[in-house]
């Protein structure tokens, strides 16, 4: 099913660090995951944990300084992005790796019509004429459901509203026939019934377009309903990785675990009480090398506390990073 | 528990916003209708839980009734006073009543002040009006008292917002709107700010404020989910007007209104078991601009079940039982239309 063919990026061990005046911040910290075709791989957490960073950092976006890729090999067919020339890189940018961002007004440019915009990224990595690009960005306006696209392609973002933006930023993403689809809480700033209508058209559109895509969310009911596989962040490090209905099934971490049951859920009776997690996520400066998550767990064992759990699969398919699951003679 | 004596009563409010044209002499070309004429009461010690999309006129509602915009038109009334027609002065004295809390937890609360001053500052501004006669020691004696009350240490007192975490500084603000001791406290997405874990925390923090405090909610957000779980009633806004207000339980388990209906599909579930199955009712298009003035049902451009008369008459709330009012005319018996 699922063999190397297929891969379409591996990530290994990846590392991001960003230097401030208060010290080192490790965002990303050895970070592992492979991409196959056509599949959607959620990326989970909450704010600070790197999960943005990590996909920044796939496309070699990092700010440096302060940012700086210390460690890790992103390969995408068969190269190592990390190692490659800034010449090089730009070809694979917006072309055969894109990505959509939470924003879509910051995203595109004010000032410049959206089919200067659509055209110029489609001639840029496309053998294409400009009326050629133009007839070709109107096909991909159809295709993500704008309305009159042979006039609305002449119009400037801010005529559009912030779901139609999405769509005009998703229409752009795949319109070089992206290898890879990186979203980066792509429906963060959209209304429920507009999420609903995005999403259905990423999920619609990757299965035509057979794209592999990222999904970065905090929302773990978006997660629930596109992603195929999970990688669940904290503190700039994978703690659990699973299928979509082991991890909702039976999850693993104990972060995991408390992450779902502290969503109040609409299929379920109200309960008194919702589960919480206690306490604040960690400051990443001079985070020492135990388990992250320790100090708010109500597993936490004097092991947790000294020593930093790998991540391990403990059954097929099924990785994640805890003591609790780890035989403790072998891995002292 | 709630009883049903009316603590605030809105009635037919509207908050319109002028547009104006003209660079020195300045004429209204048109209004932004923000609120367009809506009713409910609210029960003391229950929480009433608004929801709806962004620019359905959720936030301006509390607002309105906080008395931070004059109200265009109708009357909101606490225990009886109408507070639209009260001057400044006079509001002055019930506000300590109605407090609110703010959505950005970053922006709500002034960075050149430390958290002793930000909870201590409705006290003090009560204190040189004349309306309390508290000490310095009794102002920093309920300070201490505050903090440790929601969640945050009073050896904290002294430190400035940006050393806290987005969590304690809702907690702050938390701690400031209940240094009057209100009746009423006015939420404005509280938690959508907050990541999930955090959020789980400020939401018990509230509920447990509400048990020992008595508190009155009217809790404003987005989230169905979280709506769900913090109220008691729901009220559903759509373009300035409340289509569906109903007790919480009936509202999620029966909903009337097909925009109410489309909302609680289009709601992600945090289970692939459920969301692989589940049937979604995808809404076309976007909310259209409250800046005309409508003569049919508001919810017609969307609406999945719209019929002709729909476009032409605006439908009135009428109660489908007890607990629950709905504005549509697909529940409104067809002998009853207007012509």
């Amino acid at each position: 099913m699922e063999n190397n063919k297929d891969k379409v990026l591996e990530v290994k061990g990846l590392q991001t660090y960003f230097k401030t005046d208060s010290g080192v911040v490790k965002a990303v910290d050895g970070v592992s995951f492979d991409l196959y075709r056509g599949e959607t791989l959620g990326i989970v957490g909450e704010s600070g944990c790197g999960k943005s960073v990590t996909n920044l950092s796939i496309m070699k976006l990092i700010p440096s300084p302060p940012g700086k890729i210390v460690g890790g090999e992103v390969i995408f067919k068969g190269e190592n992005i990390i190692a490659l020339p800034e010449e090089r890189l730009r070809s694979i940018r917006g072309n055969s790796i894109s990505m959509i961002f939470q924003d879509p007004m910051t995203s595109l440019n004010p000032f410049l019509k959206i089919s200067t915009q659509m055209v110029e990224t489609i001639v840029l990595h496309q053998d294409m004429s400009k009326s050629e690009a133009k007839k070709k960005a109107i096909e991909m306006l159809t295709l993500v459901g704008i309305p009159a696209p042979e006039k609305r392609i002449d119009s400037y973002p801010h005529q559009f509203s912030g779901g139609m933006r999405q769509r005009v930023m998703i229409a752009m993403a795949l319109s070089c026939n992206a290898d890879v689809l990186i979203a980066d809480e792509p429906t963060t700033a959209l209304d429920v019934t507009i999420q609903a209508q995005i999403l259905e058209l990423i999920d619609e559109l990757s299965k035509k377009l057979n794209t592999a895509v990222i999904m970065i969310t905090h929302d773990l009911g978006v997660v629930a309903g596109m992603c195929d596989k999970v990688c669940v962040m904290y503190a700039g490090r994978i703690v659990e990785k699973a299928l979509t209905e082991d991890l909702f099934g039976k999850p693993f971490h104990p972060y995991t675990s408390g992450l779902i049951q502290s969503v109040p859920r609409l299929d379920h009776a109200t309960q008194e009480k919702l589960f919480s997690i206690e306490g604040q996520p960690p400051n990443l400066i001079d985070l020492p090398d135990c388990c992250p998550f320790h100090p708010r767990c109500h597993k936490a064992m004097d092991i947790c506390r000294s020593k930093y759990p790998k991540l391990t699969e403990v059954e097929p398919g099924r990785e994640v990073a805890c003591w609790l699951y780890m035989d403790k003679g072998e891995d002292k | 528990m709630s009883n049903n004596t009316p603590i605030l009563e809105v009635k037919d409010l509207k908050q319109h916003f002028p547009i104006e044209q003209g660079a020195i002499i300045k004429r209204q070309v048109g209004a932004i209708r923000a609120v367009d004429g809506i009713s409910f009461t609210v029960n003391a010690g229950e929480t009433l839980g608004i929801v709806g999309e962004s620019g359905c006129g959720k936030s301006t509602t509390a607002r309105a009734i906080a008395q931070l915009y004059k109200p265009t038109s109708g009357e909101v009334l606490y225990e009886g006073q109408d507070l639209v027609k009260l001057s400044n002065k006079e509001m002055l004295s019930i506000r300590k009543n109605i407090q609110m809390i703010f959505q950005d937890p970053y922006a709500s609360l002034d960075s050149r002040m430390t958290v002793r001053k930000i909870i201590a500052e409705p006290l003090e501004i009560y204190n040189s009006h004349g309306l309390m006669k508290l000490t310095t020691e009794d102002i920093e004696h309920k300070v201490e008292e505050l903090m440790e009350r929601v969640g945050l240490s009073r050896f904290y007192k002294n430190r400035y917002p940006h050393e806290f975490s987005g969590g304690q500084r809702q907690r702050i603000g938390i701690a400031r709107a209940l240094a009057l001791n209100p009746k009423i406290i006015l939420a404005d997405e509280p938690v959508s700010a907050l990541d999930v874990s955090i959020q789980s925390q400020i939401l018990n923090l509230l509920v447990d404020l509400q048990k020992e405090l008595g508190l009155t909610y009217i809790f404003i957000a987005h989230d169905l989910a979280v709506i769900e779980y913090i109220s008691t009633r729901v009220a559903v806004m759509y373009l300035g007007k409340i289509v569906e207000i109903s007790e919480s339980k009936a509202l999620y388990k029966q909903p009337l209104h097909p925009y109410t209906q489309a909302l609680l599909s289009a709601a992600p579930i945090p289970d692939p078991v459920i969301e692989k199955k589940r049937q979604r009712i995808i809404l076309t298009g976007d909310v259209p601009s409250p800046d005309q003035e409508r003569f049919g049902c508001y919810f017609y451009d969307r609406c999945p079940k719209r019929m002709d008369h729909c476009r032409t008459h605006i439908p009135p709330m009428e109660s489908f039982d007890d607990n629950h009012q709905v504005a549509c005319w697909l529940h409104i018996d067809k002998s009853k239309w207007p012509e």
